[in-house]
């Protein structure tokens, strides 16, 4: 399985607990449900950041969460490659920067990208010495790609990546999305709300709410 | 400029800053763990915490200097103890005149730090996490340096609300030239005595000069800080 997920979690404050199971081979899988099922919180749970109640995780051979073995890596042991809906580029350090934050803390033994790579396969050499204040919605998206490529990771998890793309460039993320689900070793979990977007990356898809 | 001012008035002026920087560079790391604790912790006791660092800011100054006098004076449990221990004592001492300057400026200094603290973005923070930061790192790069603005900003509040404080200082350490007389001091003392009227203008000049030149630095400290990226503030 690359995703092998069956947890409850509490859903905001006051929420009853949500549940979500997602077992799957598949190189994409697309996550949807109305606004408020807890699709982020999921992707929270996954990523280390928000712990479920109960159940487990797992992402090919690695447990990332056991509640009865009591396993519960934190959120830097998981190699989640967490790609947010608000970027959330580090706004102190330029574009070049925020790329290797995550590369300079893997072991060398645990990269399977190179920068050169991450560069050219996103197409943002011309964006390395801007700050993430002067980037466009579109090119911030790609640098937050490749900042969660380059930090060698087992998974990607990409939380409604169209959401603040102008519409004339939604079909150039896509594009690269697909062309990460077709080239690159990295099993997706993509948080979406279009069907024409869903149809397009995957026939596997889990509803919520 | 030599002449202008006597070597005792040089002295006066030599101790205040002195004691206004120790203070502030002694209060800094604890000023900043008390802003970070109250920014981004919830625990037991918070709110007590909270009144207890601002207590200084509202309570009158020779109140805080007698609490010091009776807490660490001579007679105090705290004081007593260092003085037979380590033969520490703070009374009368340029040292005790420090303590009283840092327990005033630690309110305004937590203020502007934890202002900048809570204005960090915590959900970056959470992202420094998911690609390989452990919790001590993602606060160094991020957090640490993020709120650097309001670092620079509380370091020079504290160092400027030291160089003018007086109340605390004159009741737990007395009013003692060369020892415990900062330029507030000298100057009351100069108003004491008649015929010192030209030396209390100098000092009072003097003392608002260094006021007015550690705000300026602070701006342009910050301003320096947010070089390139002043979004960040």
């Amino acid at each position: 399985m690359s995703f092998d997920v069956d947890i409850a979690f509490a859903n905001g404050a006051a929420g009853a607990p949500t549940a979500l199971r997602i077992a799957s081979d598949a190189a994409l899988i697309a996550l949807t449900g109305p606004s408020g099922a807890g699709k982020t919180s999921a992707l929270n749970c996954i990523a280390g950041l928000h712990r479920p109640i109960r159940g487990r995780i797992a992402i090919g051979d690695a447990v990332l969460f056991d509640g009865p073995a009591g396993i519960d890596l934190a959120p830097q042991r998981r190699r989640a490659g967490y790609v947010f809906q608000e970027n959330r580029l580090f706004p102190h350090r330029r574009v070049s920067a925020n790329l290797i934050y995550g590369e300079m803390l893997r072991d060398e033994g645990e990269r399977w990208i190179t920068r050169a790579e991450v560069v050219d396969f996103l197409g943002i050499g011309h964006l390395l010495d801007r700050w993430p204040a002067t980037l466009s919605g579109g090119e911030a998206k790609r640098v937050a790609i490749g900042r969660a490529l380059l930090s060698a990771p087992r998974f990607l998890l990409l939380d409604e990546p169209l959401a603040a793309i102008d519409p004339a460039r939604r079909d150039e993320i896509l594009t690269v999305i697909e062309r990460i689900r077709d080239t690159l070793p990295v099993p997706i979990l993509y948080v979406g709300h279009h069907p024409d977007e869903i149809a397009r990356l995957t026939t596997v898809n889990v509803t919520m709410g | 400029m030599t002449a202008w001012l006597s070597p005792a008035e040089w002295e006066v002026i030599a101790l205040s800053l002195r004691v206004s920087a120790v203070a502030m560079v002694a209060t800094l790391p604890l000023a900043y763990a008390l802003a970070w604790l109250l920014a981004r912790r919830r625990f037991a006791g918070r709110v007590l915490l909270d009144a207890a660092v601002h207590l200084p800011l509202v309570v009158p100054p020779v109140v805080t200097g007698w609490i010091l006098l009776i807490v660490l004076g001579p007679a105090g449990p705290v004081g007593a103890w260092l003085q037979t221990h380590f033969g520490i004592g703070f009374v009368f001492r340029w040292t005790g005149a420090a303590i009283a300057a840092a327990v005033m400026a630690l309110p305004l200094m937590v203020r502007a730090m934890r202002l900048s603290i809570e204005a960090v973005d915590r959900r970056v923070v959470d992202a420094a996490r998911t690609l390989g930061a452990t919790r001590w790192r993602a606060f160094a790069t991020v957090t640490l340096p993020l709120s650097m603005p309001g670092i620079l900003a509380g370091a020079v509040l504290g160092f400027a609300r030291s160089l003018g404080e007086f109340g605390a200082t004159i009741t737990f350490v007395s009013n003692i030239p060369g020892e415990t007389q900062t330029l507030p001091l000298a100057i009351y003392s100069g108003l004491q005595v008649p015929g010192a009227e030209a030396a209390v203008t100098r000092l009072a000049i003097v003392s608002v000069v260094l006021s007015v030149g550690a705000l300026m630095l602070s701006e342009w400290l910050i301003r320096r800080s947010g070089a390139g990226n002043s979004h960040v503030l």
